[in-house]
């Protein structure tokens, strides 16, 4: 199977960890990415904060080129899928001639988690399981955007997602139920305003212990950042010690799998999950 | 009158006036109008604990045509564009939507005042996209707002931290100080951002 892969600026940088462990682990499910070729920023919040021009121009560019590719798009980025989609929704139909773009429309745009959790990747992963996490409790946690808003993401179950929760399982770990797997964890406001990421992150961590998880199993690159980098920050300033993984869904994949180079992915969080994952016997 | 954490609505509004309202009905698809004050909005918002206006102060008061309150709200910047409040409102109404208007609107009147970092991280963040040629240099964005923190409100133990994180990151593989190369399509790019140039 083939689909055109837009990665984002990201992965290319902080989420070094989720491009290696994407690049893979897709192959193993008999599944080749290719690439879009010279894609470009989405425009991220940046973009659609300050501009409603260069919110839809920016993704559209990448859309025209997907296109041209004429495949289905994987996205593993939330922000990046959310503007993919919403620059798809705006400029297909009448509009597009409208504002000067030239985008068809109506391009099948799938964000990676739903793409790999598809029945018929679940059962390929199932055969192909080795090393099943037996004992790793964790919670889902899949942030704003790949769900939300509804009418842009076309998601039904956006208010309880449990994909992460069912890969889990079949990857042989222990899914944790939790209230707060679609919260925001502050996206781009880390930078300008760490004082709120504080708070934000806090409340993430503590709700995760409160249901017994030892980590957090997630898709999103900006919730695995802000919920591995600030981690110490916010032990420090609070007082306590945590100490919670923040696992990327595919590094699971992995590891499930016995990809030799799942070490190398996870040696890169900041929070170190090869503790936690040696207690268990799983690496 | 205080709910949820977020500050009493400011007493400075002006006579009620339908111009905003008319304004947003001509140039765009934000139908406030629809509102009818469930707060469901505001009682899903994450980050109300840092607002001064809640979300469904936001609406009522662009209904009330309050704009110089609404462009000088500190509400518009904290908002992390989650889009809890757009996706539960009962009546449609795209409230981050709103927001986002009012932010592109407040720089335009250069009104980011009430947290000038998050719009100067905004405009760094797409200048980095521009100045690369067409996708975001992190170590570039990371650079230039922590020159424009120090400028304008240097913070050291915060400095000190982003400078070990950038360390540890750097050494993990997660931070290039490269930049991305120039895509082939740099002068689309160019182009894309043509009408930003001439505004800001």
């Amino acid at each position: 199977m083939k689909v055109s892969y837009y990665p984002g600026c990201s992965l290319e940088g902080t989420a070094a960890d989720y491009a290696a462990s994407i690049a893979a682990v897709a192959p193993l499910l008999d599944l080749e990415l290719a690439e879009i070729e010279d894609w470009n920023c989405c425009g991220a919040s940046a973009a659609h904060s300050l501009d409603r021009h260069l919110a839809l121009a920016l993704p559209a560019r990448n859309l025209a080129l997907a296109e041209a590719a004429g495949l289905d798009v994987v996205v593993p980025c939330a922000l990046c899928f959310n503007r993919l989609k919403a620059a798809d929704q705006a400029l297909g139909s009448a509009k597009k001639a409208r504002q000067g773009l030239a985008v068809q429309g109506g391009l099948k745009i799938w964000d990676l988690l739903d793409y790999f959790t598809q029945d018929i990747f679940l059962e390929r992963l199932a055969q192909k399981v080795i090393k099943p996490l037996a004992g790793l409790k964790a919670v889902g946690y899949y942030g704003c955007l790949v769900a939300r808003p509804p009418a842009v993401t076309g998601k039904v179950d956006y208010e309880n997602p449990r994909n992460l929760e069912k890969l889990l399982e079949v990857l042989g770990g222990s899914p944790l139920d939790w209230s707060f797997k679609t919260d925001c964890c502050g996206a781009g406001l880390a930078l300008p305003r760490p004082d709120l990421i504080d708070t934000l992150g806090q409340r993430l961590y503590d709700r995760a212990l409160q249901a017994g998880a030892q980590g957090f199993v997630v898709s999103c690159q900006m919730c695995q950042a802000n919920l591995d980098l600030s981690q110490e920050r916010i032990s420090r300033k609070s007082g306590r010690n945590y100490d919670l993984p923040v696992l990327y869904f595919t590094e699971l994949i992995g590891l499930a799998l016995g990809h030799p180079q799942a070490q190398d992915w996870l040696a890169k969080h900041l929070v170190d999950p090869r503790p936690l994952l040696k207690r268990l016997g799983l690496i | 009158m205080k709910n949820l954490g977020a500050e009493t609505v400011r007493p400075e509004s002006g006579p009620p006036s339908a111009e905003l309202l008319e304004r947003l009905g001509r140039e765009t698809e934000l139908a406030v109008a629809a509102c009818y004050q469930c707060k469901k909005c505001s009682s899903g918002c994450p980050l109300t604990f840092a607002m001064d206006l809640l979300p469904d102060q936001v609406i009522r008061l662009a209904l009330l045509g309050q704009e110089e309150q609404l462009l000088s709200c500190r509400t518009i910047w904290v908002c992390s564009s989650c889009q809890t409040c757009t996706t539960r409102c009962p009546n449609r109404v795209d409230i981050a939507g709103v927001m986002d208007w009012l932010k592109e609107e407040a720089l335009k009147q250069g009104k980011e005042g009430s947290a000038p970092e998050v719009a100067a991280f905004h405009r760094f963040f797409l200048e980095a996209v521009r100045a690369h040629g067409g996708r975001v240099s992190e170590a570039h964005l990371v650079r230039r707002f922590t020159l424009f923190k120090l400028w304008r409100r240097p913070d050291l133990g915060e400095l000190l931290g982003n400078f070990k994180l950038g360390l540890k990151l750097m050494k993990r593989g997660r931070l290039r100080l490269a930049g991305p190369r120039a895509l082939k399509g740099r002068a689309e790019i160019d182009k894309i951002f043509e009408p930003y140039r001439t505004q800001t």
